[in-house]
């Protein structure tokens, strides 16, 4: 038996952000009648900050790499079942050839187990603004999930988030980082 | 076989104490020619727990627009006006001379007064005298340095205001961790206001500075959260399939523009946060995202790669005929505003390098205003001088501030892991 824990934590603190009361009053009297002036007390006020309370949130969760836990043939680094990267080129979601055999094998994996569900996680490379990187993100898994159904895979079992560029596999400001980082990744779901 | 999915809820209470240091150290890296000299004589106080000139001082010397003299080449350092003697101020080649005094007014208030002197016409220009709390001072001081900016250049300071941006803490391993801050002008005071394990996104202030809109993955699928500043209460307000992005706040304050890609492509829909109605916008089978509105709540700018690469186009806000607006650039995104609505800043690509550049709205000439390879993220300042923006070089990642020609420039820099995503508060 197969145990996946999923650990949700969520914090809250307090925090304190909000107006208190002005406290500034007017004077007219400040000016020293030696000088001239070109303009007397003037009103003034500070808004007041950090008083108050709230809160806020953090989710933790992690399934690791489930897909290792199938079986042998997702560990052979001779079976195309064990490469759950496909990468992809600048400014482009289209699946480079390479991958076919890749997307074909989980394809065919899928459809041999229908209870298996899959994420395809859509990512980009860093360069760009990251709005945009996350609708390419998402355009590169949606190419992936299209080849899959066109080999009959029930979109049921095919789930689509992007990242961007929010979540690099590697660090780097450099075109051996970024190609590392435009990619999909193939994440199996605990049944 | 079955399996189990075991879920642990953990709630755990924490109270955030607020400190005084310095999230962002800001220095300047450029300033204007023609600097004006200033001086600011440290004002009289009786321990109080700021040091009120000194953060005026810093806030001025900032800005670039002014030349602050040096406390040791002061020829006096008088704290009240009958002390001034205009003629030692003219020999030290200043044009202007900031006097002032701090007590204890008891039950942890303090009196703040201040002077604001033309030295060469021997005459005051302003006079203030204000009452804050222990806690309030750096505000204050804040806020005088708007008044004497205000003053000098006839544009509003922005010293009171705040700054909203993304961190990352441990970003080069798994326990990596996400924060959206906020933070005074000058980086001090900085509060975290969401934390997830999963990325935070494009945080965007409402018009009236009380609550940030943002985007998390913290349920693993992106959703758009609002969070009220001072409560911290959030409600999530989308949570389609697909992409939940780039939220930005109508003028008014009543809606919210988006991306969802729940009907296919990304496009720009509004939602209005009163009745939850949802409009959809554009509707090419191309990326349309990253809306931002003009300042009088009409037009809609946004990206889109519809033309084959990302470029700027804009619709009016009720839809309608959507029209390209730059041509110039292999890559235009991010686009937004400048508060009186006559240039748009924007993410400029030109195949290599990803810079700021701002778009004058008359005649669409396109300004390149930085010279990174990886800016990202302009935001204007509230009075429009400024543009903050996000940076990298050699691997850190930092914020940096230009101004609208190009002659201002700032750094600033993050003490700790990564930071991102700059967005300047009203």
């Amino acid at each position: 038996m197969k145990l996946n824990k999923t650990i949700i934590a969520l914090a809250i603190s307090a925090l304190v952000l909000s107006a208190c009361s002005d406290t500034d009053e007017k004077d007219t009297s400040l000016l020293d009648g030696n000088l001239n002036a070109n303009s007397g007390i003037n009103d003034a006020s500070t808004s007041g900050l950090n008083k108050g309370y709230g809160m806020n949130g953090s989710a933790m969760s992690g399934n690791g790499d489930y897909a290792s836990t199938l079986g042998p043939e997702f560990n052979d680094p001779n079976n195309p079942l064990s490469k759950r990267t496909i990468y992809f080129m600048l400014d482009s979601s289209e699946v480079m050839p390479d991958f076919i055999n890749v997307i074909s094998a989980h394809s065919q994996y899928l459809i041999a187990n229908p209870a298996q569900h899959i994420t395809l996680e859509g990512n980009g490379d860093e360069r760009g603004s990251r709005e945009y990187n996350i609708a390419l993100g998402e355009q590169r898994a949606k190419s992936v999930a299209s080849l899959m159904k066109a080999r009959g895979v029930s979109e049921s079992q095919l789930n689509i988030v992007s990242y961007g560029e929010e979540k690099p596999a590697v660090l780097g400001n450099n075109e051996a980082a970024w190609e590392k980082n435009r990619r999909v990744e193939v994440a199996y779901q605990p049944r | 076989m079955s399996f189990f999915n075991k879920v642990l809820f953990l709630i755990a209470f924490s109270l955030f104490v607020q400190n005084s240091h310095a999230a962002l150290t800001i220095e300047i890296s450029e300033g204007v020619s023609s600097a004006l000299p200033v001086a600011i004589v440290p004002f009289s106080s009786t321990g109080a727990p700021v040091n009120i000139s000194a953060v005026v001082n810093a806030d001025l010397e900032r800005s670039g627009y002014f030349k602050m003299m040096a406390e040791q080449a002061m020829p006096s350092k008088p704290n009240a006006a009958s002390a001034v003697n205009f003629n030692e101020w003219q020999a030290a080649s200043q044009n202007y001379l900031v006097i002032g005094q701090l007590a204890d007014a008891g039950g942890g208030q303090y009196n703040i007064q201040f002077q604001l002197f033309d030295v060469y016409k021997s005459g005051q220009l302003l006079g203030y005298r204000m009452t804050s709390t222990a806690a309030d001072l750096r505000k204050t001081a804040h806020h005088i340095s708007d008044l004497i900016f205000e003053k000098l250049t006839g544009k509003k300071g922005v010293f009171s205001g705040r700054i909203a941006y993304i961190t990352t803490t441990n970003p080069a391993s798994k326990q990596q961790s996400h924060q959206l801050q906020v933070a005074d002008a000058d980086g001090f005071n900085p509060q975290t206001i969401a934390t997830s394990v999963e990325p935070l996104m494009s945080p965007s202030w409402s018009p009236d500075g009380k609550k940030i809109a943002y985007v998390s993955f913290e349920r693993k699928t992106a959703a758009i959260y609002v969070q009220t500043l001072a409560s911290g209460e959030r409600a999530r307000v989308a949570e389609f399939p697909g992409i939940n992005g780039a939220p930005a706040w109508s003028p008014d304050g009543t809606r919210l523009a988006l991306t969802l890609s729940k009907d296919g492509s990304p496009d720009i829909f509004i939602l209005n946060l009163s009745t939850h109605a949802l409009t959809k916008l554009t509707r090419s089978f191309s990326i349309d995202t990253e809306p931002s509105w003009s300042p009088d709540g009409n037009s809609i700018v946004f990206t889109s790669d519809r033309g084959g690469k990302p470029q700027i186009y804009i619709v009016s806000s009720q839809g309608g005929e959507e029209k390209r607006l730059t041509f110039s650039g292999s890559y235009n995104a991010r686009a937004s505003f400048s508060p009186d609505g006559r240039n748009l800043v924007m993410v400029h690509g030109n195949g290599n390098d990803y810079r700021i550049a701002v778009m004058d709205m008359s005649n669409k000439s396109i300004n390149v205003l930085t010279s990174g390879r990886s800016d990202e993220s302009p935001s204007f300042a509230p009075n429009g001088s400024m543009i903050l923006y996000a940076s990298k070089k050699g691997g850190t990642a930092f914020l940096s501030a230009v101004s609208i020609d190009g002659k201002i420039q700032q750094r600033l820099l993050f003490n700790s892991g990564e930071v991102r995503e700059p967005s300047w508060g009203p």
